[in-house]
């Protein structure tokens, strides 16, 4: 009987801009070790600092008191990350980021992070808590994905 | 002992003066570092306190940029809104191959021309 093993590792951030940073290595140093190519590991490393932005700023609030925990869960062909705030979650997916509504002063500038996300990984996923008190996103990187 | 170290290096701009093999004159903004939030000075501030008269052509140079994340291309796309509301053309060049693939999803390349090089940016010119 063959068992799929899954190897974790558990990083917990300051809510405080730029820290997302420390993710995005431990992300890049996982990937490597599964043999991700690197232009994957540069497509989660965006990903998961999008990501780490959305739950530090929106999440926590940038509330230092509280902090973003990201989960690592290696399989043997791919990468599952859970970014973990003690928001609420979001009520609606924003809509895609349209670049000529944006130059036209239409549509804010910003807002590009959960595009991002989906685009740059094989799964995005928001889940809100069912105490309100907590949500996370659930990111998965596929090593068999050449895109 | 309050803590407030900060992990996002600063951005760091500095403006100089380039003429294409054609003759044109051309205005790059280098940066370097990180783009992110705190990027506001250095990439619209510099941008902003360029001459308003005479400048049509802008070469935005990430050759030493490490980090960018979607509120530093916000800053990149406001950029441009204002360069596009001048009438100047502008050239993003030394963007990684990753992010080139970002600009190109978010819909910059519609708005500035991305090159490899600064030399082959200027032999568009």
């Amino acid at each position: 009987m063959s068992e799929t093993k899954t190897t974790t590792v558990e990083v917990r951030l300051p809510s405080r801009m730029g820290y997302e940073k420390v993710a995005m290595g431990t992300a890049s140093a996982m990937a490597k070790l599964l043999g991700f190519p690197p232009e994957r590991i540069e497509d989660l490393k965006t990903a998961i600092a999008e990501a780490c932005i959305n739950a530090i700023e929106h999440g926590n609030r940038l509330n230092e008191k509280l902090s973003v925990g990201v989960v690592f869960s290696a399989g043997p062909h791919e990468l599952e990350v859970k970014v973990i705030d003690d928001g609420k979650g979001m009520k609606k997916q924003p809509e895609k980021p349209d670049i000529d509504r944006k130059m036209l002063g239409e549509e804010d500038p910003r807002g590009m992070g959960m595009f991002l996300i989906q685009a740059l990984v094989d799964e995005a996923e928001w889940v809100a808590g069912t105490d309100g008190n907590s949500s996370y996103v659930r990111l998965v990187i596929r090593l068999d994905n050449d895109s | 002992m309050g803590d407030h170290t900060i992990v996002q290096s600063e951005t760091k701009s500095h403006v100089d003066q380039l003429t294409s093999p054609a003759g044109q004159p051309v205005t790059a903004l280098r940066f370097e570092g990180d783009i992110a939030s705190t990027s506001k000075v250095a990439v619209l501030g510099t941008y902003q306190a360029l001459p308003k008269n005479g400048v049509k052509l802008i070469l935005l140079d990430f050759t030493k940029v490490d980090y960018i994340n979607s509120s530093g291309i916000a800053l990149i796309i406001q950029l441009l809104i204002e360069a596009k509301g001048a009438g100047q053309k502008v050239f993003a060049v030394g963007l990684s191959p990753h992010f080139v693939k970002v600009f190109t999803m978010v819909g910059i390349t519609k708005y500035a021309t991305l090159t490899a090089t600064q030399a082959e940016a200027l032999a568009e010119l």
